[in-house]
This record gives C-alpha cells, structure tokens and sequence, in this order.
C-alpha cells in the first residue's frame, strides 16, 4: 500500500513536470524528419548538381528562439543587382523539418537589394540552408544552426 | 534545461511562502521580457499580424447586422474616438447583470440586445477582430480597471483564485507570477502575467486568441480542470489581473511568444 | 475574411531601392498534424506569391509548410514609375487572394 502511493506520487510528478516543461507532443503522432539525403536532393533540384559554393550569402536568425512555430528570417546576398550581373533566385532549406524545403524567392536586377525576410517554422533545433543562383550561374550557399528552446505550458492541438 | 524545469518545480510545489504582491514600480508588462525580434514584430503595425484581425474588426464595426439591422457605428460612430480608452476599464460591471463583464462579453451584449443579432462564440475570428480592434483604440492608455466600487468583491474573488493552489501540480497562479516572475520556466520567461495586451497574437498559438485562452491554457499547464470560456471564475479572474496591472498602458494587439 | 497588409512606401524618387512588407492572413496548416483521435489534418497552406509592378512581375516566392502562418513576406524593388503594385496569394483548396498599393515617383 506504502509502496503503491509513493509509486502514484512519482508517476504524477514526473506527468506534471512534463506538462509544464511542454515535452506533451503538439503532435501526437509525429511523422518522420527529412533526412540529410531528402536535404541534399532537395539542394540538387534547384543546382542540378553544379558547385556550390560558400559564400556571398547571409542568414539572419535570432540564435536562441522563443517558438519554434514563428522564427524571424532574413537572408541577404552580397552581390550587385545590375542587368549583367545579378541574383535570380534564393532558396532557403532545414535540415529537420518533416520537408526539406522552405521557400523559394525569385529576384531580378529590378530589386535593388537581394534581401527578403519571412517568418518560419521550425520543429527542433537544426541547420538552415539558403543557396543563392547569379545570373551567371553560379550558386552560393550558407547554413546556420539554430538552436529551438522548448516553450512552457504548450497548448495541445485541438 | 529541462533538467532545471524540473528543479524549478519541484521548488515551487515545495514552497510554502504566501505569494507577495508586485509593488506597483515594479510592474512590467510582458513586452519587457522578449527577445528584440519579438519586440520588433509587436511594435511595426505592418509586421504585427494581430493588425490582421485589428482590419477586420473594422469592417465588422460598420457592418450592419441582425434584426435591427444596425452596425456599431450607428451608434458608437468613430471608434477612434468613441472607444478609445474603453479597454483599460474592462472587465467592467454591468448593472443589469449585476456582475462584471469582459470586453468580449459586453461586445456579445451589444450584439444581443442592440443589434439582434446571435453572440459570437468565443474565440472565433469575428469576435477576436472586433475585440482586438476596439481594443486597439486605447493602446498607450494606462490601465484603470476595477477604480469602480461596485467590482469590489468580484475582484476579491478573482484574487482569490490566483492565490488558490490548484490541480495536479498543486500551483496557484501566485507560485509563479507573483514569486518567480524574474526566473524562467524551460526556455520561457515566467512574466508578472499582467494582460495588457489581450487579445494577442502568440508565436506558439500562431493565432489571436483572448485572455481566457491563455489562463485556460495556464490551468491545463498546472493540470487543473480549465473553467469553460465565459465562466464568471474566469471574468473574475481577468478581472483581477487587469485590477492588478493598473498603471501599466495597454498594446493591444500585443506579441507574445 | 482574408485581410491583407500591405507596406509600400506612398512616394519615393526615381531610382530609390524601396522595401515592400506584406502579410497575409492564412492559417497555413502543414498537412503534418495529427488530431487527438489521429487523423492528419489536411494541408492547406498558400503555395505561391507574386508582386507585380505596373503590370511587370517583380518578385515572386514558392511558399512550403515551413512557412509560419499569416506569412510575412518583405523584399526590394526599384521605384522606376508611378503606378500600382498588385499583389496576389494562391494556394490549396482554391484559395486565391489580391491587393493592391500604389506609389507616386517623383
């Protein structure tokens, strides 16, 4: 009897702590990530295999994020905006995300500025990819880590 | 981190020190505890997407309805300046009812017994927009809440349930807002919990939601049984909160992670 | 009752760079969520944006479920002309939105 309660006890506590830390899944069943490989066709779909190098590219993500489900982002490209030479697209990529895309961004030399920002999801602390394609037709690329704390007191979905 | 959650409860399940009163000075709003990205977001009008349901509000506002085919405006007219300040004095008494109500409920009341027209159920998207646009005319208005008499043991009520330890976790909302507003709960702020800027867009809800939204959600984060939206408990509860934040201006519609 | 916000800059002189803010309201669901009782809520998210500026397309983005909800998208452009920017959102389940902003360039 002793024992049972004070197994009762430890079985609550440890629910409660989860409850408050927010570990309940917003998910209940949560389906698989993409993989380093689904990442890398992703990439190879948008390069079709060429070189990328590093460089020219900026990512702006605050380091340390409040919600996952809302991330600032910026990604930048040091390049000119000129006819003969410019950025034509940008690609942006996680490593974790159930898929591996995120957004595709097309410019011309009409924008001045190879500079977008949205707001992104992300499940789990990961890396972010964005690839930049010049006119020229060579890509750039950078990543970034991003580390996703986990929020207090989730609400589960519906 | 989540090792520290856990000893961060396990310190409050075991604290047994009556929560004391934020002195009036010290009273933050939630704005001062997030990052500068967050912050950025809730002060650009065109990056807020509460601003969102704030547009919608508007049209609602001069849209006609129900049997007696009226809009707010024919008899409010320019919310700009008939409404403004009205929300830093909400929850308020209703002398009909005899009990106070929240902005919700009085827009509810309106629709109701002026327009006749059927309440708007609680979190929808009409009655968030058109609470988040009423709202938004007294942004920077000092919060005035409970200065009415006649509140008086109603807010003595809603105080009383956010001292009362409650649900699995045996917390009172006192445990951490009162006590622990300056620690952090996993990787959040735990916040004074003053509501200044209901309703508000939260990161995580992706999404407008109201103050009992958030407190419902607060008691399933304690794992007490949530009071269904529009309990009086819960417009007590707001109630006191707003009594509590006085002083603090309101920014509807706020950012909150 | 989809809403847009747009932030374009009402005037600017010829050959300004200007930066153009839109958010759209859209609830983005991912197609990856589960209810409690297990079936997968169906995606429906928007899955293309463009911006044209007097009638010459200007920007455009392929939006993913890692998109946040009511997205925020902001970008550059170079004011040549007064005119008009006309925006639109296409997405799942028909979903197809527009707005418009205009600028005087001086």
């Amino acid at each position: 009897m002793h024992q049972n309660d004070s197994t009762r006890r430890q079985f609550l506590g440890l629910a409660g702590g989860a409850a408050v830390l927010g570990a309940v899944p917003i998910v209940t069943m949560r389906p698989a990530e993409a993989t380093p490989a689904e990442l890398a066709s992703a990439i190879r779909s948008v390069t079709g295999g060429a070189a990328v190098k590093t460089g020219k590219v900026k990512l702006d993500v605050p380091p340390l994020v409040e919600n996952g489900n809302t991330v600032p982002l910026l990604v930048s490209v040091a390049n000119p905006m000129a006819p003969e030479d410019h950025v034509r697209s940008i690609h942006v990529f996680n490593e974790k995300n159930p898929q591996p895309n995120i957004a595709n961004f097309y410019l011309g030399p009409h924008s001045g500025r190879a500079q977008v920002s949205t707001r992104i999801r992300l499940a789990d602390s990961q890396k972010i990819v964005a690839i930049a394609r010049l006119s020229d037709g060579s890509f750039w690329s950078v990543s970034v880590e991003v580390i996703v704390t986990l929020a207090a007191c989730t609400e589960e979905v519906i | 981190m989540r090792l520290a959650g856990i000893i961060l409860v396990s310190a409050l399940l075991t604290a047994d020190a009556i929560g004391a009163e934020i002195p009036p000075a010290e009273r933050r709003s939630g704005t001062s505890f997030m990052t500068p990205d967050t912050k950025a977001m809730q002060d650009d009008d065109t990056a807020n997407p509460g601003m969102l349901w704030v547009l919608d509000g508007e049209k609602l506002w001069a849209r006609k309805i129900g049997a007696a085919d009226k809009a707010c405006t024919d008899c409010h007219n320019d919310a700009r300046t008939s409404m403004k300040g009205i929300a830093a004095h909400y929850p308020a008494f209703d002398k009909t009812l005899g009990r106070p109500v929240d902005l919700q409920g009085r827009i509810n009341l309106c629709r109701v017994n002026q327009q006749r027209a059927t309440p708007l159920a609680y979190e929808s998207r009409e009655l968030l927009a058109l609470t988040a646009f009423v709202a938004q005319q007294s942004r920077g208005v000092a919060i005035e809440t409970g200065s009415d008499p006649q509140l008086a043991p109603f807010i003595a009520n809603g105080r009383e349930l956010f001292m009362q330890r409650q649900g699995q976790l045996n917390l009172g909302c006192t445990n951490c807002h009162d006590d622990n507003w300056d620690k952090r709960l996993a990787g959040s702020a735990i916040t004074q919990a003053h509501p200044t800027g209901y309703p508000l867009y939260r990161l995580e809800w992706q999404s407008l939601g109201s103050l009992q939204r958030r407190l419902r959600a607060c008691m399933s984060g304690i794992r007490a049984q949530a009071y269904d939206f529009g309990a009086p408990e819960l417009v007590e509860l707001e109630l006191y909160l707003m009594s509590r934040a006085k002083g603090v201006p309101l920014e509807a519609p706020a950012i909150r992670p | 009752m989809a809403s847009a916000l747009i932030n374009v800059p009402a005037k600017a002189k010829r050959g300004d760079i200007i930066e153009i803010k839109t958010l759209m309201s859209h609830i983005m669901e991912t197609g990856f969520r589960h209810t409690a009782t297990g079936e997968v809520i169906p995606r429906d998210i928007i899955t293309s944006f463009a911006c044209r500026y007097n009638g010459t397309e200007i920007f455009r983005a392929d939006l993913f479920p890692a998109i946040a909800a009511n997205p925020f998208i902001t970008f550059f452009t170079t004011a040549t002309a007064s005119g008009k920017f006309e925006f639109e959102w296409i997405g799942d389940n028909g979903f197809s939105e527009t707005a418009s902003a205009s600028i005087t360039v001086e």
